[in-house]
């Protein structure tokens, strides 16, 4: 092999996951294992009043009668519990100002292209950086504050804010939901918190970006964001973590409340650690996010891009309770090698004229399962709900495989449900018309992927668009031929 | 610029082209013609390197390269373009995106900086009003919802926009009403100059109405039976191309 044809497939195989590098901070670490006392250490550690202790620990009896869930289109080596540490976080305490944030891990957010400075280029966005357990840094809360909007930590919230937390956290997804929904209400470590006040506008994007560093922790993120009546927001999340030979574990809850006339965008990037070609390593992304629009004419809408983790399995939802509300969900999911991911929505009408849209894009590559999931569900009241699904699914090579289960539960006659599927392959004819235009193959194929994800795209703001046709080009690599 | 010497080449092992002998300098027109099945568009395969299109024997030498040994995007690069018989659709792909990458791949195999956005912008503006490509279909994505017109015309921009050194036209006529083919010939003889050569593939003689050869050829089960200059053409549209493959047969 001659030389720089080496060095340019050297290149490649390090370029394949360049976030995986592990940052150097002292940490604090719980010793391995779950139980009454860790539930009770994690919320003393957050100096929380004892309703939220109450909350948790009730979340926690609750969540050791509940069976781990087996019925998603996924194969998983059976996860013990006891052998996760559940907190894990910097060992400094979070610094008052920016200017006191540890420079290595400013350094490590810089690095995965956060912006942590207020006058970088990227003005505009406000961040919330999650470093394993604990926010480190949130930016630009002053401006933010001025205008009555609360962009802080979860558990500063909990501290600073406990009517609002306490009037709706655990609303939207009760710890009974499910088993992951359950562990994380006993555990959850950190996340976000907004409230958007009446009839404001959010000026700027808000997000967040979450890094798992620590080796077998499980980070359990909690966020909860309210837009009042009349309120908007845009917020989203990034996420990465080193690449370890463990499976690391990430079970999040988000729940979302738009009051009458309020409208919360929420986009995703997610590109955790997915494991090496031969499925070792990578993060279990079990996440259970759900939106609830109160209140008339509201609007959720979701939107994620999903390259990473080894296993996902994640449903962002819509209760559409307030009349005439509306609720989307647009969602391009890439698994290659031995990536497997089993998400899609769920729509619930329950208000009159309610109206929700859903666009999935699957793409699969390598030995990858790319499942879509989706249920529809009109309930009685809702008269004249309206439901358009779409959901498509390319295929790239002959060892992968795509699956589509959408489930329909229609109580109300007038309603309008319509769902279109399309499975392809990636056609050697489209390929081919590009080489003939000069472009290589994998540069070909990333063209008529993205083309094929526009739609999802161009939901998403303008910075982060970007961000994730590149993601999905570096994810491409190395997934032809 | 391109020396094609005894080429032969199959599909799914079957022989297609038996033997095909061609020069072609810069500053050339030829017209390949030659009934349904004769090996035409084959060769425009062929030599832009499609997957199961497969030389057998000969050789192809452009600009003193072995065509055959390259990819496709290096003949590509190298300055070879192929309008297509059916222009494929990309959905989501917007034509000025295909060909920023397109001429920006080529530029950079060839030592040359890549293109300002403006002068690129400015390039494709120009090439568009050449080729009178209307300005609402930049935008759109490559083909698709295109009528059978403004795709033949579409590959024209990309070649007007590209500059290939040689330009293989692939029936570009075939689905053309007489409007649509005349604005696309006019496009093609713009774009025409001394340094680059064209090879249309054809099976009717009107489109060499517009764009007139240098040499005709004529394809009969796949090897050349006739050459000659552009009055060939008009003779094979009188005498059908019986009467060609008749000759080759008795010779």
């Amino acid at each position: 092999m001659a030389n720089d044809e080496k060095a340019e497939l050297e290149r490649l195989a390090n370029e394949e996951y360049k976030y995986g590098f592990v940052t150097d901070v002292e940490s604090e670490t719980l010793p391995k294992g779950l139980n009454e006392d860790v539930v009770r250490w994690i919320s003393a550690k957050k100096g929380e009043p004892a309703w939220m202790t109450e909350k948790r620990l009730a979340a926690f009896r609750r969540w050791t009668k509940m069976p781990e869930p087996h019925w998603a289109n996924v194969e998983i080596a059976p996860i013990d519990y006891q052998e996760l540490s559940y907190y894990s976080g910097p060992k400094k305490d979070r610094p008052k100002s920016l200017d006191e944030v540890d420079p290595e891990l400013l350094e490590t957010f810089e690095k995965l292209g956060v912006p942590m400075q207020e006058r970088a280029a990227l003005a505009g966005v406000a961040v919330d950086a999650v470093f394993d357990s604990v926010s480190v840094a949130t930016t630009y809360r002053e401006e933010l504050a001025e205008r009555g909007i609360i962009f802080s930590s979860i558990s500063e919230a909990i501290r600073e804010h406990p009517d609002l937390v306490k009037k709706y956290i655990g609303t939207v997804v009760p710890p009974s939901d499910n088993f992951y929904a359950a562990m994380n209400s006993a555990v959850f470590s950190d996340g976000t918190f907004v409230y958007v006040p009446k009839g404001v506008r959010c000026p700027m994007e808000l997000s967040t970006y979450f890094r798992i560093n620590a080796a077998n922790t499980g980070q359990f993120e909690r966020t909860l964001i309210i837009a009042d009546e009349g309120a908007y927001v845009s917020y989203l999340e990034g996420c990465t973590a080193p690449i370890r030979d463990e499976n690391q574990l990430h079970a999040a809850v988000v729940e979302l409340i738009a009051h009458k006339d309020a409208e919360i965008k929420y986009s995703t990037v997610q590109n955790w650690y997915a494991g090496d070609k031969e499925g070792k390593g990578g993060v279990y992304n079990f996440v259970t996010k759900r939106g609830l629009c109160e209140g008339e004419n509201s609007k959720i809408s979701w939107t994620q891009v999903e390259t990473g983790s080894a296993i996902t399995w994640k449903y962002p939802s819509c209760i559409l309770r307030g009349d005439n509300s509306v609720g989307e969900f647009y969602s391009v999911a890439l698994t290659r090698n031995r990536q497997q991911a089993d998400t899609g929505t769920k729509m619930v009408h329950l208000g009159k004229n309610t109206k929700s849209n859903v666009v999935s894009k699957g793409i699969s590559a390598g030995y990858s399962q790319n499942s879509y999931r989706g249920l529809v569900k009109v309930g009685k009241n809702a008269e004249g709900a309206r439901n358009f699904s779409q959901c498509d699914s390319l295929l790239i090579g002959d060892k992968c495989g795509a699956h589509t289960f959408p489930y329909l539960e229609i109580d109300n006659p007038s309603a309008q449900v319509e769902h279109e599927a399309t499975t392809s392959k990636i056609g050697e004819d489209r390929i081919f018309y590009l080489k003939q235009r000069g472009l290589d193959e994998e540069n070909a194929v990333s063209m008529i992927v993205n083309g094929y994800c526009k739609e999802v795209f161009r939901e998403l703001p303008m910075e982060f668009a970007v961000e994730a046709q590149k993601l999905l080009s570096v994810s491409l690599e190395g997934s032809v031929g | 610029m391109l020396t094609i010497k005894n080429l032969h080449a199959e599909i799914d092992g079957k022989p297609i082209l038996k033997g095909i002998d061609l020069q072609v300098n810069a500053g050339e027109t030829h017209a390949v013609m030659g009934p349904n099945g004769s090996g035409k568009s084959t060769l425009a395969h062929v030599l832009s390197g499609r997957e199961g299109y497969t030389p057998t024997e000969g050789e192809v030498i452009f600009e003193g390269k072995n065509l055959l040994e390259m990819e496709p995007e290096e003949r590509a690069r190298e300055g070879v373009f192929l309008a297509f018989q059916y222009p494929i659709e990309i959905p989501g792909v917007s034509n000025t995106n295909l060909l920023k990458e397109g001429l920006n791949e080529i530029r950079k195999h060839r030592g040359e900086p890549e293109l300002s956005a403006g002068d690129f912008l400015k390039l494709v503006r120009e090439k568009a009003k050449l080729v009178e490509m209307k300005k609402e279909l930049l935008n759109r994505s490559v083909n698709e919802g295109f009528s059978g017109g403004e795709k033949k015309r579409n590959e024209i921009f990309q070649l007007a926009v590209l500059d290939p050194k040689l330009a293989l036209l692939d029936e570009t006529d075939s689905g053309l009403d007489i409007d649509a083919l005349r604005v696309v010939a006019k496009g093609v003889n713009a774009v025409r100059n001394e340094k680059n050569a064209f090879l249309l593939v054809t099976h009717y003689q009107r489109l060499l109405n517009y764009i007139v050869p240098d040499f005709v050829h004529v394809l009969a089960d796949g090897t050349i039976v006739k050459s000659g200059g552009k009055e060939l053409a008009l003779e094979l549209e009188e005498r059908g191309y019986e009467w060609i493959s008749e000759k080759a047969e008795s010779a």
